[in-house]
């Protein structure tokens, strides 16, 4: 059996303390009850209280979880598309573009795509809002979507997809029936990457949203270019609390779900 | 029928609303600035037929980015952002390599959590992660505080708001990126080599450079150009951490649309960042494709 050994233990100490310290110390100081961040004065909830009361932070979650929800969505299904396209979709026209167009959208910088998605709905005349945000989310976010879900597809036997074929099955039976139960770990995965990068964009967001509309990032964004304030601090912990919640659930029922599926696996085995 | 409709809804969304906006942008930075709305001309007026296009076309020149390379400004801009990207890389690697290095050697039972406490903070938002750095990295903040109560430092050290925050910031958003790809390659190695070099009278240190450093040398690349391609462009970190003498590329462009409202420069700067990032970005998808083949 492994141990650490004192080099690799440090490393990972070390390296841990400052993944993890940042995040610590902003949770802390979330409890502290002086305005000034900086000078620990006592034990206090009094900025959860104050964040609760504040009418334009609730405004921008409800708008951020609205977007969310909406584009995340869309993008999961366009997403799906398109990677069963790139993967099983055989030659088209254009499908070196069509990867390209793909691919593309993981590397560019949010600045440029904000810019030109702004660009387009004013050329367009389209008002900008809530909509656009969720378009401009949904067209970045379904290119996240297509990888993951297509690496999925890339490593599962094709032969069963036909095989419910050959035996009557029309190819969106087939799809449903066959090929979505064994890429739904994937779809899920990609659906709550698409929620979570639409969550946490700040740029594409500031450039699409318009006046009318201000997600959360925005709201906290022009907030802390002002310097550290503990509403900030209290919202961010609520945040991460959120996140750490719904990360520790996701894995425990992925290892739960693939224990099930070894021991099915195992009773198949001995049945056989 | 079904398979035209599974192609082409994909890929309509993608070409109206990736595609064509940079089409857009690529056809503002040849336009000029005007005071009108929206703030550049010439329009094309698509209702005047061919003349319409002919006389849209000759109005198009170069002018924006022939300002780009004289105005000084932005020529530092780029070479700053180069320059940036180019160090917090390297710091990334020191950083993250020591951690998946420590985590592929983990006891097996431990691996999962790592990885998870590894991905964790991905998860957390990026904007708070930055922002979790102004309180520690101020003048009255955290680190100066503990590092005044130690007796290291007599008087507070000015590190927020210079480009020593923000090389913290872009590490320290960026280290997953780094750690998981070195990771993955360092937990496919083969233990025994390391005891083959070792019975043969290697030193550890030596068959670490010989062995095990060659063998994570594609993690390393794929590392390196997943914090080098995002933190050429960005926005957050510079304009949160950074000074006002940090000059970064993804800012600049930000404050020529939003502050100085001149879309035709600011599609400029968009167009040769583009430019730039394309070599890194080409050369990433070499190192991937050739690791897929290499692993076929």
């Amino acid at each position: 059996m492994r141990r650490f050994s004192w080099f690799n233990a440090t490393s990972l100490t070390l390296g841990f303390a400052f993944l993890y310290l940042p995040m610590i110390i902003l949770i802390i100081y979330s409890f502290n009850s002086s305005r000034l961040v900086t000078v620990w004065a006592g034990f206090s909830t009094q900025w959860y209280g104050t964040l609760l009361q504040n009418e334009s932070f609730l405004d921008a979650a409800w708008v951020t979880v609205q977007v969310a929800v909406a584009s995340s969505t869309i993008a999961t299904i366009l997403g799906t598309m398109g990677a069963y396209v790139l993967v099983r979709g055989g030659r088209f026209m254009g499908r070196t573009v069509f990867s390209g167009m793909i691919y593309a959208p993981l590397v560019m910088p949010e600045v440029i795509t904000g810019l030109s998605l702004l660009l387009l709905f004013i050329g367009i005349g389209l008002e900008r809002g809530i909509f656009t945000i969720v378009l401009a989310h949904t067209t970045f976010s379904m290119c996240f979507v297509s990888v993951v879900v297509s690496s999925r597809l890339v490593s599962f036997d094709k032969s069963l997809e036909e095989a419910a074929l050959d035996l009557g099955c029309t190819p969106f039976d087939a799809f449903r029936l066959v090929t979505l139960p064994i890429i739904a770990p994937a779809v899920i995965s990609g659906w709550l990457l698409a929620f979570t990068l639409s969550l946490d964009d700040l740029v594409i967001a500031s450039f699409t949203a318009g006046p009318s509309a201000t997600t959360l990032p925005i709201r906290i964004f022009s907030a802390v270019r002002l310097g550290v304030s503990p509403e900030i601090n209290a919202l961010s912990t609520i945040m991460i609390a959120i996140v750490t919640i719904g990360v520790i659930t996701a894995s425990i029922i992925t290892k739960r779900n693939s224990l099930i599926q070894q021991r099915d696996e195992q009773a198949a085995a001995r049945t056989a | 029928m079904r398979r035209f409709i599974l192609i082409a809804v994909p890929y309509l969304w993608l070409l109206a609303l990736f595609l064509v906006p940079f089409l857009i942008v690529l056809k503002i930075s040849l336009s000029d600035i005007a005071l009108s709305i929206p703030p550049y001309t010439p329009q094309l007026d698509l209702s005047a037929g061919w003349d319409g296009i002919k006389s849209f076309l000759s109005q198009l020149d170069f002018e924006n980015f022939t300002f780009l390379t004289q105005d000084p400004l932005y020529w530092k801009a780029y070479v700053s952002s180069l320059q940036i990207a180019a160090i917090s890389t390297v710091l990334t690697l020191m950083v993250g390599y020591p951690i998946a290095y420590g985590m592929a050697q983990a006891p097996d039972e431990w691996r999962p959590t790592l990885l998870l406490l590894v991905i964790l903070p991905f998860w957390t938002s990026f904007l708070i992660r930055v922002y979790s750095w102004i309180g520690i990295l101020s003048n009255e903040g955290f680190l100066n505080q503990f590092l005044l109560w130690t007796g290291v430092i007599s008087t507070p050290l000015t590190i927020l708001n210079t480009n020593t925050a923000v090389y913290i910031g872009i590490v320290y958003t960026y280290l997953p990126f780094m750690i998981l790809p070195i990771y993955s390659a360092l937990e496919k190695m083969d233990g025994s080599l390391l005891e083959a070099a070792e019975d043969l009278g290697c030193s550890r240190l030596s068959a670490f450079w010989l062995i095990t450093v060659p063998l994570s040398k594609a993690g390393i690349i794929a590392g390196c150009f997943l914090v080098f391609i995002p933190a050429l462009g960005e926005f957050v970190i510079p304009s949160l951490l950074g000074g006002s003498d940090t000059l970064m590329i993804g800012k600049v462009l930000w404050e020529e649309f939003f502050s100085n409202r001149d879309w035709p420069v600011a599609s400029a700067v968009a167009v040769i960042l583009l430019l730039i990032l394309v070599i890194p970005i080409v050369l990433f998808q070499r190192n991937e494709q050739k690791q897929r083949e290499m692993d076929q």
